[in-house]
């Protein structure tokens, strides 16, 4: 079994070409957000209704909402990259988590006051599957550039990786949904965003996953 | 406790070493692998050769065996080749390289438990020998009980022309006087006893 070792060593060595090394993961994370910043920027400007939704904004409990939203991204999108390196610590995992409590927080609150006042109509689901359709479209280009990034580091727990990913990419696609959004958000609206949220990082987790069982190339 | 080493920014590893002499070589060993990360051989086979026991010891922990340990080390090493462009020279390397031996090793014990999980134990096996005499012990057990139960199910004349012809290997002359069986009866008789014999034994 030594031998075998030995042999291995060897051909690692005769196998040694020189390697680019990987910049730093914050530097990394913070380059693929400026480009779908950029991205969505440009979207924003040219299909979204800016009047309504530069109304919407002066709502500050909608701000903090979009505001809970964003963070939860960027964090969970840096997180990710740092997951994707061995020697980085798990809690990394963990940081993306206030955010999402602040998200869900904020707004559960003012789909329950929507619910209240509006009653039972507050129920429905019409818009609330434009919104499915539009995270869901919004995740998946998001979804592949930033795993395609994320496998450059091998990662030794690709399905962990993946699911951080996914939750960034989801509430990346949720942030700027509210662009496109002119009206309230109702109960049915959030437990619709919360389900779309689930269906892109399990996806993003399952697709690792399939990835891991093939044997490695090289 | 002095003899760990605490890595920056990172969650505690326990190092399974005689710490002082690592923490040394920690810094020898990150100056290797950054001239490997830029294509020098010599010092990444310097490297590989060096954390070989550090590599043993942390896979040591999961594998008993030798053999396990050896084929854990070994994923560890190809594990190391193949995310050696993830190491930052700036961070220590003992670090990098225990998370990710820990972790290789760990995958692996699953990956064998796994598999034992499908795999069946037949312990009989290894005790059939390529020359069919060595396994009469094993096919006595096995045949003894199924055998003896198809020569009784056996009508009288074939169960006898069996015992004397085939078990106590009479000669068919002999035989014949000790049965009072003519020879051509016994060549019938034994015919028809092992078709049946068969017959029950295998179902045809």
């Amino acid at each position: 079994m030594r031998e075998a070792t030995e042999l291995i060593i060897e051909r690692l060595v005769a196998d040694a070409r020189p390697v680019r090394r990987l910049r730093p993961p914050t530097l990394r994370a913070a380059l693929w957000l400026l480009a779908i910043a950029a991205v969505a920027a440009v979207a924003v400007l040219l299909f979204a209704d800016l009047d309504v939704a530069g109304r919407r904004l002066h709502d500050p409990k909608l701000l903090a909402e979009m505001i809970a939203t964003l963070l939860t991204g960027v964090a969970a999108v840096v997180a990710a990259f740092h997951l994707s390196l061995p020697d980085r610590s798990p809690a990394w995992a963990l940081l993306p988590l206030p955010f999402l409590a602040a998200w869900i927080a904020s707004s559960g609150y003012s789909c329950y006051r929507h619910w209240i006042s509006f009653g039972p109509d507050g129920w429905q689901l019409g818009e609330s599957a434009h919104c499915l359709r539009f995270i869901l479209a919004i995740s998946l280009p998001l979804g592949i550039s930033l795993l395609l990034l994320l496998r450059r580091a091998a990662p030794l727990a690709p399905v962990r990786v993946a699911a951080i990913a996914g939750l960034g990419i989801a509430a990346i696609a949720a942030f700027v949904l509210q662009f496109f959004h002119p009206f309230d958000v109702t109960f049915m609206d959030l437990a619709v965003h919360l389900g779309a949220v689930a269906i892109v990082v399990a996806a993003a987790s399952l697709v690792e996953r399939a990835a891991q069982r093939r044997p490695a190339a090289g | 406790m002095a003899q760990m080493v605490t890595p920056r920014g990172a969650d505690s590893v326990e190092m399974p070493l005689t710490a002082s002499n690592e923490i040394a070589s920690d810094g020898e060993w990150s100056r290797l692998m950054a001239a490997a990360q830029a294509g020098d051989r010599a010092a990444y086979e310097r490297l590989l050769r060096d954390i070989l026991p550090f590599i043993r010891a942390i896979v040591g922990r999961q594998h008993r065996t030798h053999d396990r340990v050896e084929d854990a080390v070994q994923d560890v090493l190809l594990t190391l080749h193949r995310v050696r462009h993830t190491y930052d020279p700036s961070r220590p390397f003992a670090h990098w390289l225990a998370t990710l031996a820990r972790r290789r090793s760990i995958d692996l014990l699953r990956r064998k438990s796994r598999m034992a999980a499908f795999e069946i134990a037949d312990e009989a096996a290894y005790e059939t020998f390529a020359d069919p005499g060595a396994n009469s012990e094993q096919e006595r057990r096995e045949w003894g009980g199924a055998l003896s139960g198809a020569m009784a199910a056996l009508p009288a004349r074939q169960r006898q022309a069996i015992e004397l012809t085939k078990l106590r290997e009479m000669p068919l002359a002999e035989a014949s006087r000790a049965s009072g069986m003519s020879i051509g009866a016994l060549k019938v008789n034994v015919h028809r006893a092992i078709k049946a014999m068969r017959k029950r034994l295998t179902g045809e």
